[in-house]
Formats: structure tokens, sequence, C-alpha cells
């Protein structure tokens, strides 16, 4: 298959980026989408060019590090699913794709279609964890956890901060990458000692970092590839107005 | 305080603002509508509906004074969410297609602009009595009442202020499809199940909204409605 690419490049955070074309030629329609990628840039190396800088590591849809914004939309068109898993096969022969990095303030472009998500690690380290130690896994009838929080909590864990929500945000917003974290652990009793000042933190954290407002247009879980459901979303409001008022009255 | 002020910093308080001061509103929105169809009842109904929002005199101007502010916090809220967002994403996409996110959703800010100023007509055109010269030549109905009936047929007979309020409902519902079910998700009053179902039930409702209203200006235009007394 043959492909015509349109690909951001910019050289550093600061410089200006713009749109380049690229042929990727004689394309097997197996490959995924960063395979291709890798054959561009052993192309452009071959002719002495910089290659395209992008991200990747397990390649397998769990690490959360793929962040390429393909044809407008976060991920690429095929959802569920992370760009590593999408799939050449995917678009017509002859198509021109768009690929560009995760669009928002808080992920600054580092190179070409590499952006810096260390927001979202900051917004987990103002409370996205259980500061006391847990030990080892505890026999499993010791602490007893309701099949129904059990399912929640770990739908809410599947979430790999990839940050394709706030990408595909109208917004970029982090609401929903912040829920998931929010409300995996308040649903759990190990977290839920901690949850009143968790939630205070994460949300003044995510606000802090300059991502926008949710405006319920569930974009974010339409593009997720953990397909984590924007009712967490509902979830964190609730937790951040209980938390509002269990710290107002001295809690 | 010092823990109340931080909510309404915040990113879901303002937002908690935006729900509640928008619910307030689409329930004036809903009782509006059902006291006006009493015009398909006739000058009798409508006359005396008016009359009676009349005499609570005092009780009035507090729910106007109520409403009022509703209006000017969810308006005041809405513009600091929504230059936070577009500060948010500094540099648009090159191409961006939307998998999920409705147009009502997206084009929340300019639908309510239009209706602000739709509002802001409206008062003048049928509260004040500025908008139409001849409002003024309408005589008291048999009953001595204001004749709000007449009033309403002659204001719709006019096609460009028909128009333009069919335009306006149609914006209000499309701001209201997306409103209503919002609510729930702003406030954290829903779950994986009810999303869907409240987002059904809030287009319907908005849909119900936009027949309701439009049926006035139309029963005026096709003859249905004349006006009780001549000018």
């Amino acid at each position: 298959m043959n492909f015509n690419l349109r690909v951001w490049r910019q050289k550093t955070g600061e410089g200006k980026g713009g749109l380049v074309d690229y042929k990727a030629t004689d394309v097997s329609p197996h490959t995924s989408f960063l395979e291709m990628l890798d054959v561009v840039n052993e192309r452009l190396a071959e002719k002495g060019e910089e290659p395209i800088a992008f991200e990747s590591d397990c390649r397998e849809g769990i690490c959360g590090t793929c962040s390429l914004t393909i044809d407008g939309e976060a991920h690429g068109p095929d959802h569920p699913g992370a760009a590593c898993q999408l799939y050449m096969r995917r678009f017509k022969d002859g198509a021109t794709i768009t690929v560009e990095p995760f669009r928002a303030r808080a992920f600054g472009v580092v190179k070409d279609l590499v952006v810096d998500r260390g927001a979202l690690d900051r917004i987990v380290q103002a409370g996205g964890f259980v500061s006391a130690r847990s030990g080892s896994a505890p026999e499993a009838n010791s602490i007893l956890v309701p099949k129904h929080d059990a399912d929640l909590a770990m739908e809410a864990a599947a979430c790999i901060g990839c940050g394709a929500c706030a990408a595909a945000c109208p917004n970029a917003s982090a609401m929903l990458f912040t829920s998931a974290k929010v409300s995996h652990l308040a649903l759990l009793p190990q977290g839920r000692p901690e949850r009143t000042e968790r939630v205070l933190r994460m949300v003044a954290q995510m606000d802090a970092e300059g991502f926008g407002n949710c405006t319920n247009t569930y974009e974010c879980e339409a593009v997720c590839p953990a397909e984590i459901s924007a009712s967490f979303i509902a979830k964190l409001n609730r937790e951040y107005a209980m938390a509002t008022l269990r710290k107002r009255a001295g809690e | 305080m010092a823990q109340f002020s931080a909510f309404y910093r915040s990113s879901i308080g303002k937002k908690f603002i935006v729900a509640v001061t928008g619910v307030i509103l689409l329930g004036f929105v809903v009782g509006h509508l059902i006291g006006n169809l009493q015009i398909f009842l006739g000058p009798e109904y409508i006359n005396s509906y008016a009359e009676k929002l009349r005499a609570l005199g005092v009780l009035l101007w507090v729910i106007r004074i109520f409403l009022l502010v509703s209006v000017v916090l969810h308006i005041l809220f809405t513009i600091r969410l929504a230059l936070d967002n577009r500060r948010a994403r500094p540099d648009a996409y090159a191409k961006k297609e939307h998998v999920k996110a409705s147009l009502a959703s997206r084009t929340m800010t300019w639908s309510g602009l239009v209706v602000l100023a739709f509002i802001i007509y409206h008062i003048a055109h049928f509260t004040v009595q500025v908008a139409d010269p001849r409002f003024a030549l309408l005589k008291a109905d048999p009953l001595n009442r204001h004749d709000v009936y007449s009033m309403m047929v002659y204001g719709f007979q006019n096609l460009v202020v028909s128009a333009f309020y069919v335009i306006a409902i149609l914006l209000l519902t499309l701001h209201l499809s997306h409103g209503t079910s919002s609510f729930f998700q702003s406030l954290g009053l829903n779950d994986k199940k009810m999303t869907p179902r409240l987002a059904l039930g809030g287009r319907i409702l908005a849909w119900l909204i936009f027949v309701g209203y439009t049926s006035i200006p139309v029963a005026v235009l096709i003859g249905l409605i004349k006006p009780a007394q001549e000018l």
C-alpha cells in the first residue's frame, strides 16, 4: 500500500513547527501505524535526513506511551485502541494521513510528535496514591470489597495515562484521567482514609497545570484506549463536592 | 469559608454554579411555556393568568431578581470557563474530527449568546413593550384587564418578529438538548446506566419545549388564533 503522510515537524519546544509531506511506499497492510513510521524513518535516515521523533514503548496497547493524533483523532480512527494497535489496512490505499502531536497547553511539544505529559504525573503525585504501607497482598477474605465496587475500581484502574482524553477534548481537559485516578482509590478500602485530601489536591493540581474545563461532550471516552467511562467524571464531581463539605465540617 | 472559596475557584466548582443556575433557568423556561400555552384556551384564561402574575406584586419582583441573578451568574461563570478552555489549547489541530461530541455540546457558547440577545429583545417586546408602537393602542379587555391575548397575537403577526422568535427557540432547544443532561453530569448525579437515559430524556424535553413555544407564532401566522380586539 502507498500513503501520503502530512507529519508535524518541530525542532524544539520553543520553535515553530509545521506539517511536512512524506511518501510511505510499499507498506504491507499488516504493519502497525508505528511500524510504518519506522519504515519511513529508516528511509529518511538513509537519505541523511532527520527521522521523525515519536514515542512508543510496549507496542501492545498497555503502556500508554504512544501519543499521536492521526487524521484528527487521538490514537487514530480505530477506537478503542492505542496508536500502536492501529494497522495500515484500516486506511484506504493512496490515502493522505495527517499526523500531529497531542495538543494541549499542558502538553508542551518536546520535538516533532513527542510531547511532555509530565502534567499527568504531577496530578498523580498530588494525591493519586495510598501513603500508608499496604504490604503484600492480604488474605482475600480479611478485607471484604463488594463485587460492584471491585469491578468499578478495576474499570477505573484500567487507565494507562496516555493523555488521549485531554488531547481529544475540545477544551483540552484532563478530567477523564483525573477522575479515573481518583475513583479507583476512592472505591477501595485502602484508599478511603485519604479520599478527602486526595481529590482536593488532585483537582487543584489539574487546574494549576492549565488543562481546560469539562463541558460534558464525552469526546474523551470515545477515544480512550482503556474504555474509561465519562461517568467517572460524574463520580469525580461528586467526590469533590463531598470532600469540600467534609473538609469544611473539619473532618 | 476558605474551603468554599477554593471550591468556587476550581474548575468543578464553577461548573456546579453553571449547572445549578442552568436548571433554575430551565425551570423558568418550562413554567413560562405552560403559562403561555393558555393562549390556546382563549383570552379569558391568559388575561386572567397575566393579571394573577401582576397581583403577586413584591413576590413577582423577588422572582424576577432571583432569575436575573441566575442569568448573570450562569453567564459570568461560563465566560470564565470558556476563557480557560480557549487558553488550554493555544495551538489548534490542523485536522480535527469529533467522534462523539455533539454539535449542541460544541456550540453552547454561541447558542447561549443568541438566546441572551433574544431574551433582551423579548423583554423589551412583551414585558416593557417598547419594541412595538401598536401595543400602546391596545385597550383593556371587557373585564378591564390588560389584553395580553391580543398583544401576543399582534406581536407574532409580524413575520420578522416570529422568524427571530423561532430561530431563537431553535437555538434554545440546541442549548437545552445538551444542557439538561449536563446538569446531572456536572453535579455528579448520574452513573454509567443513567447517562444515556438522561441524555435521551434531555433531548426529548428540549424538543417538546421547541414544539410548545413555536406552536404559538405558527398558530397566529396561519390564522388559528385571531386578536380579541381591533386596533
